[in-house]
């Protein structure tokens, strides 16, 4: 190994833990080894793992050097390491969902997403911790856990994707794929200080992760820059006939384009974004942000979203009650928990329901099994509905004027564990600046634009339907004028 | 409160979860503030608004009515708690 040390490999990109692997300076097996020796070293001061795949890594890692070795794979993610958010399905690996119902769950089948990584010589490290079945916002519903914050160990990383980002920012995979079903990438990552992406919705295929709310999720990359996530949704992307919500739209070529000008661009700042409950830090470092797109040649103009505010009311009506027909599944017959000893059918269904499911999902479960109940689905579900019409029409709306909008992640940077634990309802406030883009199902990137108070703070660019282009290349044109997506938190950085 | 006790009762029996007496209390607590928060939508009228039921308005994707999936029985029951024959057990239904 000819590079400097272990630590300043964990800071790396995606794209330069390439080049060091085709330069042949670092071999793929060395690079896994320092991320194992890593997560073996860190990991227990975060718990962003479930389950680190040792062997199959390393088994991985001598195919993938042949491969590259004989010049039979190219691809540029060949040989990184990444780590996958514990919903995605990855045949004879535990896929928990971060749930005691699936913490006995040996996947049967491979998640798209992780077949086509495969190909592209992807390394594996191992499946990370989130909340569980993707409900909520600091990753402290997860049967395995709490996850820390790697720039402060008292505060939560975020969530539901909370493991990857935690992870990636603390070096232990060099990226990570997480979903989105409100928020679930974007306010990780911005709690973290790394990058990410919501793609439109339909344009990474859902086959193999586990379900949520099937009109909301989405698969989302997470890393440490834009020029990444334009490798890692290349790789990703595409219609898959086995997502029967997959869109059939071409796949650009996102790196193509990330080094566009961005003389000209037209960015809209949505005023209710803005408005009270945004911290005041954290606006002024959002306002910086903006000021350096204006240097860069972009024109600013104040537009308005006037349904956002209503984004909290729809989300947890719709999500709720996706959710209770996608979790009905869970039987306590076919896979999954199954209660000790039960005396008749209903028994073995609501006893082995109520063990295995934690407690924020039993409340979604009940809350949208009664939004669905007779009598009731007008007055919730399809009420829901029509507001997310109207919260969609907004953004049509501004992009007749805008080319993107910008804006904060979320109102504050990351709370401390247990803040918010015994609250839900300000637990879901803080999600009213991710869940509008959500249901539009409009794509946006959240990129680390500065701290308040050591903790970092991102930045929310939303674009048009399958616009992801167009967001990678802002995202870029600012990483190439900024290094806050290279700090990385000094106490994970050493060797 | 925005539900009682009993309805909670009926909608966890619905969604078949045996919630236990001493929880209850502060479920319905919970789920009366979540239906709080949602009656902000009550504000807006939305009369003439069309339900947005798919983000894309797409409508479900079909396909050939073909076979294209072989028997995989022995895998996907390898992950079944309880399991016999090739048949999923579970408690007696029919005395």
């Amino acid at each position: 190994m000819t590079v400097a040390t272990q630590g300043d490999l964990s800071t790396l990109t995606s794209k330069e833990l390439h080049q060091l692997i085709v330069n042949k300076d670092i071999s793929v097996m060395e690079l896994v080894e320092v991320f194992l020796n890593r997560i073996n070293q860190y990991d227990p001061q975060l718990n962003a793992y479930i389950t680190v795949v040792q062997d199959k890594a390393r088994a991985q890692a001598i195919d993938v050097d042949n491969k590259i070795r004989s010049g039979e794979l190219n691809h540029p993610l060949a040989g990184v390491p990444y780590a996958l958010k514990d919903l995605f399905c990855t045949k004879g690996i535990l896929t928990s969902c971060g749930s005691k119902m699936l913490s006995n769950f040996i996947s049967p089948y491979d998640a798209t997403v992780y077949d086509k990584l495969n190909q592209a010589g992807a390394v594996l490290l191992g499946k990370v911790n989130m909340d569980e079945f993707a409900m909520g916002s600091s990753n402290e519903n997860s049967f395995y856990g709490a996850v820390a914050n790697p720039w402060d160990l008292s505060r939560i990383p975020g969530g539901s994707s909370g493991g990857s980002a935690a992870a990636v920012a603390a070096g232990l995979a060099a990226y990570s794929l997480g979903s989105d079903t409100g928020g679930s990438v974007r306010q990780p990552a911005s709690y973290c200080g790394i990058s990410s992406i919501k793609p439109t919705y339909g344009r990474i295929s859902r086959y193999g992760m586990t379900a949520y709310a099937s009109s909301l999720d989405q698969c989302g990359p997470m890393a440490r820059s834009a020029e990444d996530m334009a490798l890692i949704l290349q790789t990703v992307s595409g219609f898959d006939v086995r997502d029967s919500t997959s869109a059939n739209v071409p796949v650009p070529d996102y790196s193509a384009t990330l080094n566009e000008p961005l003389a000209g661009l037209r960015i809209g700042i949505p005023k209710e974004f803005f408005a009270d409950g945004l911290d005041a830090d954290v606006a002024k470092v959002i306002n910086e942000a903006v000021e350096e797109f204006k240097r860069l040649g972009a024109t600013v103009k104040e537009v308005s979203l006037p349904n956002s505010h209503l984004s909290v009311a729809a989300y947890y009506v719709i999500a709720p009650a996706e959710a209770s027909a996608n979790l009905s599944r869970f039987d306590g017959v076919r896979f999954g928990h199954s209660c000790d000893a039960p005396t008749n059918l209903q028994d073995l269904y609501e006893r082995s329901r109520w063990e295995g499911f934690g407690d924020e999902v039993k409340r979604r479960i009940v809350i949208g099994t009664y939004a669905l109940s007779s009598g009731y689905y007008d007055a919730y579900y399809l009420k829901a509905q029509k507001i997310r019409r109207l919260i969609k029409n907004d953004f049509v709306a501004a992009f007749n004027d805008v080319d993107v909008l910008m804006g904060p992640v979320t109102p504050t940077t990351a709370f401390k564990i247990g803040e918010k634990s015994d609250d839900p309802i300000a637990m879901y406030l803080g999600d009213i600046y991710t869940l509008p883009i959500s249901l539009a199902g409009v794509p946006a990137v959240s990129i680390p634009v500065g701290f308040s108070d050591n903790l970092p703070v991102g930045l929310q660019i939303i674009g048009d339907y399958f616009n992801e282009a167009k967001l990678l290349n802002v995202a870029h044109q600012y990483q190439q004028v900024t290094d806050w997506h290279r700090q990385s938190p000094s106490q994970f950085t050493g060797a | 409160m925005a539900i009682s006790k009993a309805e909670v009762v009926k909608v966890a029996h619905l969604a078949r979860l045996a919630i236990p007496e001493d929880r209850l209390e502060g479920y319905t607590h919970t789920i009366s503030d979540i239906l709080d928060l949602v009656a902000q939508m009550n504000a807006v009228n939305t009369d003439d608004v069309l339900p947005l039921l798919n983000p894309l308005d797409a409508t479900q994707l079909l396909r050939a009515d073909e076979v294209t999936e072989s028997n995989q029985r022995e895998l996907y029951q390898s992950v079944a708690p309880r399991v016999e024959d090739g048949l999923y057990l579970v408690p007696k239904v029919i005395e």
